[in-house]
């Protein structure tokens, strides 16, 4: 008898279990008010230097340091008609320190154009309903000293029949408006030179309008991929002011660029499960815009399954890039031409970045905290043919 | 025939070829491609990278991270 209670109490605990580990859709029971889902908080620190900043016209420092913080609170609901709300909202605050900004004015010390604080909220909705559909609607907002800049966004998803498929659609836009601080020694308005919240700076604006489609397809239970392809249009003052030029007469003067710029990257991902431990996911991207710059990016990351818990995922993405027909570096530009820049983001260069992320999702918690569900911390280090090097460390930490 | 129309078809035929090689997966088989390292999209931990890439790299989009606009970027 004591034997049959037993094996009744772990039937029993068997079930709840099994239940506790279902996904929500099973039907039975669809919560209709709304539900805290998740907490992501990610945090990064970026640190990058060499030797070609734009702001110095290609020559000088391009040390730079940048904290990320950001916070996405994610809740959802079912309606009535048993459809599914998720709502995303988020908070980002990056603070950096630039040797190239500070160049802007050389003459101080340390200007205040040393730091800025990037400050940026979004929200976003959408839903899905039974049939696989989903409209979705957001909007951004981004503010630094020099820069504003206001986003909205549109979506549309609907997933085959037999959801093997599924078909996206995002419109975007960006209106951004930038205060014109031109270097030090080209500003015409004898303005003290100071980099304050009261001096009185000219303003431009840049409007941004992207389409993205996507097709995403399960080719069998252990295989996916995804096609992706953006079509973004730029408008404005697509340079930016500070970025000083040196001619070949040694005469100095702020980039120029064209007013407009069409982007069409094309990409697909794709990723395999390769037996039971490891997950192959793999990317490729061609880009090409009307600058005449074009781009090869292919990046694969392995993720080694050391347990059902932990996994540990070396990555390596590679990039070459042909460079814009307006770049030229220091005293290259000839007063012929008409566009000019010696931004070497813009130039041909090779890049690779490589590094490795560990994840920890253990089933009573991180640190046997419960709510701490998942905690990933990745590290990467990044350089390009033209000296540039960077190394960054990211954390995110998901609480449920 | 054009270098890009010849990239495109070459496109369209790896698609169409792929097309029909999906098998159909039913709801139970999909528990490797519901793994949480299968998801077709960037992790949350890879923010930053991706700004700091649009950042320092003329090319940008079609990673459904930012591809212009937004900030001082290109």
């Amino acid at each position: 008898m004591k034997k049959l209670n037993l094996a009744i109490l772990a039937m029993f605990a068997g079930i709840l279990y099994a239940n506790a580990q279902s996904p929500a859709d099973t039907g039975t029971y669809k919560n209709r008010t709304l539900q805290l889902e998740e907490v992501n908080i990610v945090s990064s620190y970026y640190h990058q230097d060499g030797d070609r900043a734009a702001v110095t016209g290609g020559i000088g420092t391009q040390k730079l340091t940048d904290l990320s913080n950001s916070i996405q609170v994610t809740l959802s609901k079912y309606d009535t008609h048993d459809r599914k709300h998720t709502w995303n909202v988020e908070l980002g605050i990056d603070h950096y320190t630039s040797a190239s900004s500070d160049n802007i004015d050389p003459k101080t010390i340390s200007s205040a154009s040393a730091a800025d604080t990037r400050f940026y909220p979004s929200v976003s909705w959408e839903m899905e309903n039974k049939n696989g559909r989903t409209y979705g609607a957001g909007v951004s907002f981004s503010h630094e000293f020099d820069y504003q800049s206001i986003g909205a966004n549109l979506l549309f998803a609907q997933k085959t029949h037999n959801k093997m498929g599924e078909f996206s659609l995002k419109l975007q836009t960006y209106q951004d408006n930038l205060k014109l601080i031109y270097p030090i020694e080209l500003r015409t308005n004898g303005g003290s030179g100071g980099y304050g919240e009261h001096e009185d700076y000219a303003t431009a604006g840049r409007k941004t309008y992207s389409g993205s489609i996507s097709w995403s397809q399960i080719v069998n239970s252990r295989f996916q991929l995804m096609f992706l392809m953006d079509v973004i249009y730029q408008s404005g003052y697509l340079g930016l002011p500070f970025h000083r030029v040196y001619f070949n007469d040694n005469s100095v003067h702020v980039e120029k660029l064209p007013d407009s710029r069409l982007k069409i990257p094309l990409g697909i991902r794709a990723n395999y499960f390769v037996g039971d431990r490891v997950v192959l996911r793999g990317y490729y991207r061609y880009y090409h815009d009307n600058w005449q710059i074009s781009a090869h990016t292919a990046s694969l990351e392995t993720s080694v399954k050391l347990s059902p818990f932990y996994s540990l995922t070396p990555f390596y993405r590679y990039n070459h890039q042909q460079g814009t027909k307006y770049f030229a570096g220091y005293q290259a530009h000839t007063s012929a031409d008409e566009y000019y820049t010696s931004n070497y983001d813009l130039s041909s260069f090779d890049s690779h970045f490589f590094g490795a992320g560990i994840r920890m999702m253990p089933p009573h918690g991180v640190f046997g905290w419960q709510h701490l569900n998942m905690m990933e911390l990745r590290a990467g280090h990044y350089t390009q043919s033209n000296g540039l090097h960077a190394n960054i460390i990211s954390l995110n930490l998901k609480f449920k | 025939m054009t270098k890009t129309t010849c990239r495109l078809v070459l496109l369209a035929a790896a698609t169409a070829m792929l097309s029909t090689a999906c098998t159909t997966v039913k709801e139970y088989q999909k528990n490797r491609l519901n793994d949480g390292e299968m998801t077709l999209g960037n992790r949350k931990v890879e923010k930053t990278e991706l700004s700091f890439e649009s950042y320092r790299e003329g090319a940008s989009g079609a990673n459904g991270a930012k591809s212009g606009g937004g900030c001082g970027c290109n």
